[in-house]
């Protein structure tokens, strides 16, 4: 027996074991569920339309304000152009007009008990191992099935603190005042086309209040979004307040059935960390090859505040990602660690953007990407350090690594810096998957394969450490996926 | 099976273009331990690496048989699973992998199967214990900012534990102190076996002294100019190469 317990201690010394082999991605999380399509409660028609916009506000039964808000911010979208920035290309080839904006899975709305949930939808989220996850680690549970959160859960202990972890249109109609109050303040429609068109047709997404000197850090808050329908547009809308000195972690994932046509994911996500708050928020991304991912992120952060973004982007058509975090105030800290991967067909243009705006702020920025046959990275980076923020520190570090000759990697690196008192790290690398450590793993036995697999962890090593193990091993496996090329 | 364990025979390599071993022919039997010795730039580790299949040392003529098997149409990781292992005279840094994970790896390439895998915590400890190596190596990087003195002992910590019939060790002994040179040769001759060889590739013969050799060669441009015992290495080391070169000339002459 005290073999046993040493065993267990000396576990933790050791790194996940990262050569697990997974089945290939149609069969893990490409499947296709038609018996919950069969099912859906609503399913309006393709396009998009202020009477489209009008309907989803009224199924979901909103104040006055937020009807007014999408329709406003519908007018906004169809007056804005597309971006004349980025892949410009494979933009131009996505149909708003063959989109669902809105379906209902399900007749009532997120249950809070498992076994309320009809089968259709739980054989999904079963194959995903999202009850199983939370079981083990998680402080609550949120999962997205199509337009709205099917289930959610909290921890006993944590709602006792007040943690208020709803989807969002469940916290809309339970605390109307506190949503209004930080709805849309970190990212107004106008911020661009995408963000409009979010809030014109919004739905699901969470809703995290965290109060004062609350810790969830430990037991992290899992969002699971699953678009399962051809030509479905998923609009989540995210909002995540930590009061002073509370502390959150919140991991969201994301996967989808591979369909021949394109489907559209555009999420908005609003973070506020006030004073001496901290909040990490994780994105491990798993689309399929036809997910157009057009994202728009941003935090602020209060005096002496900490947000993370720890993002990981794999699959998609084309990803646009950068996450934001404004440092409003003294002291306050940003870190956004991104890992892309990028195979044939895909462009990951993923980065990242900080406003220093106060004294004594800090930002590093961390971005890995790995570009594979003819796939595309690039790295899109702003930092923007106003006069007056003195004594700020700024680190940028891109690493970018090619497999394959056509393998394509663009940095696109912004700074805009208007103080003189501030520190600034910059490097960017391009590198290869080098002969030497080829030869030195193989020269060992193991096969080339699963020599550059390794060597591709390796690389990212710095961002799976960040994850809890589950999501690490995950990732790792992930990653196997696209090496093999099975993926799409 | 043969009675050797690898059989050099004729073994020209070039590398750039450039032929820089012209002709080496050496048979290690079971059991022997072998010095190969000589200046730098003599081509020692290019007949190491083209041995264990690096791509840019290439093999233009002559042949190579572990345990009587050609191993020349093997890639590197066949070679290795086939029983042939190189400490390498300068081991690749790879950031990011753990040496733990890189020896999971390299043991589940030979035997995969789960219950094996179950003891290899405990192997690998008792592996770093007997090489007094910390066990907090395993969550470092694989060479990344070693020493050089770490960077050898992990080089023994991997034959000790990959179990090859035939061990390539280039310069293994280059950067240790004493204490370590102690350790390592230490681990070196816990490896030795009836049924196993080494060709232990040097510059001193400091390391001899631990680790017995059956037989000693000198290697000078590319070509073995003398084979003899374990005087040889004595004698090296009192007149130095220069007094090795006239038989060279007798050799290609
Ligand atoms: N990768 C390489 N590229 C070019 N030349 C090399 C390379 N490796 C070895 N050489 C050359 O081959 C010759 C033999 O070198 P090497 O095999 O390293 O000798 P030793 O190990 O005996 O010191 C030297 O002239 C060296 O410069
Ligand atoms: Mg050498």
């Amino acid at each position: 027996m005290s073999d046993k317990a040493q065993n267990t201690q000396t576990a933790t010394e050791l790194p996940p074991d990262p050569m697990i082999k997974g089945d290939d991605y149609a069969e893990k999380y490409g499947f296709y569920s038609a018996e919950a399509a069969k099912n859906y409660f609503l399913k309006g028609g393709k396009g998009l339309s202020h009477e489209v916009v009008e309907n989803i506000s009224r199924i979901k039964g909103e104040p006055q304000w937020m009807n007014d808000f999408r329709h406003k911010s519908l007018d906004i979208f169809l007056s804005k152009p597309m971006p004349n920035w980025g892949d410009t290309k494979l933009m131009g080839e996505l149909d708003f007009q063959n989109i669902y904006y809105y379906i209902k899975p399900t007749e009532k709305s997120a249950q809070d008990n498992w076994d309320d949930v009809p089968d259709y939808i739980k054989n999904t989220f079963d194959k995903l191992g999202i009850p199983e996850a939370e079981q083990k680690f998680l402080g609550g549970v949120s999962a997205q099935f199509e337009s709205e959160v099917v289930y959610h859960s909290l921890k006993e202990d944590l709602a006792k603190k007040g943690v208020i972890f709803l989807d969002m249109d469940e916290a809309l109609k339970q605390h109307p005042d506190l949503v209004k109050k930080y709805f849309s303040t970190v990212i107004p429609p106008s911020d661009n086309k995408f963000a409009a068109l979010n809030s014109a047709v919004w739905s699901g997404g969470s809703f995290i209040y965290v109060p004062k000197g609350v810790d969830v850090g430990a037991a992290p808050l899992q969002a699971y979004f699953r678009i399962n329908a051809e030509n479905m547009g998923q609009f989540e809308r995210t909002l995540i307040i930590a009061d002073e000195g509370a502390r959150v972690h919140y991991i969201e994932g994301c996967t989808a059935p591979i369909w021949s046509s394109d489907s559209l994911h555009s999420a908005v996500v609003e973070v506020i960390a006030h004073d001496s708050a901290y909040i990490r928020y994780t994105t491990i991304q798993n689309w399929a090859n036809n997910i157009y991912n057009l994202v728009t992120k941003r935090a602020v952060a209060k005096k002496n505040a900490t947000v993370e973004w720890v993002d990981g982007n794999l699959g998609s058509k084309l990803t646009m990602k950068f996450p934001c975090v404004y440092l409003a105030e003294e002291g306050a800290k940003a870190e956004i660690l991104s890992v892309a991967f990028a195979g044939t067909g895909q462009h990951q243009d993923a980065g990242a953007k900080v406003i220093h705006v106060a004294k004594n702020t800090s930002s590093r920025i961390t971005s890995k990407s790995i570009s594979k046959d003819k796939g595309i990275a690039s790295y899109r980076g702003m930092v923007k350090v106003y006069k007056g923020a003195e004594g700020s520190k700024v680190s940028v570090e891109c690493d970018a690594l090619l497999i394959g000759s056509e393998a394509r990697s663009d940095t696109y690196p912004t700074m805009e810096i208007h103080e003189d008192n501030v520190k600034i790290e910059h490097e960017a690398r391009v590198s290869k998957v080098s002969e030497e450590q080829l030869f030195y793993l193989t020269s060992r036995g193991i096969s080339e394969d699963d020599a550059r697999l390794l060597i591709v962890n390796g690389f990212i090593e710095p961002f799976t450490k960040e994850l809890p193990m589950e999501y690490a091993v995950e990732l790792n496996r992930l990653i196997e996926l696209e090496m093999t090329g099975s993926v799409g | 099976m043969s009675n050797y364990i690898l059989q050099i025979k004729d073994v020209h390599v070039e590398v750039e273009g450039k032929e820089v071993v012209k002709g080496v022919t050496l048979d290690i039997g079971k059991g022997e331990v072998h010095a190969l010795m000589g200046k730098n730039g003599s081509g020692k580790s290019s007949l190491s690496n083209a041995i264990m299949g690096h791509p840019s040392y290439s093999i233009t003529s002559g042949d190579v048989l572990l345990d009587g098997v050609s191993v020349l149409e093997m890639d590197p990781n066949e070679r290795s699973l086939a029983g042939l292992f190189l400490a390498f005279q300068y081991p690749q840094a790879v950031p990011g992998v753990t040496v733990a994970n890189f020896l999971r790896s390299a043991l589940m390439a030979r035997r995969n199967d789960d219950k094996a895998m179950r003891t290899f915590r405990k192997e690998l400890y008792a592996a770093m214990d007997a090489l007094e190596v910390d066990h907090e190596f395993g969550g470092r990087y694989l060479n990344d900012g070693f020493s050089g003195g770490e960077k050898k002992r992990l080089e023994i910590l991997q034959l000790s534990m990959l179990k090859p019939t035939m061990a390539l060790l280039d310069e293994t002994d280059s950067g240790l102190d004493i204490d370590a040179l102690k350790i390592v040769s230490e681990g070196i001759n816990n490896y030795c076996s009836a049924e196993n060889g080494i060709l232990l590739v040097t510059h001193y013969q400091r390391i001899l002294d631990y680790v017995k050799p059956t037989k000693v060669h000198v290697m000078i441009d590319g070509k073995i100019v003398k084979t003899g015992g374990p005087e040889i290495a004595l004698e090296l080391e009192k007149s130095g190469y220069e007094s090795f070169q006239p038989e060279l000339a007798e050799v290609s002459g």
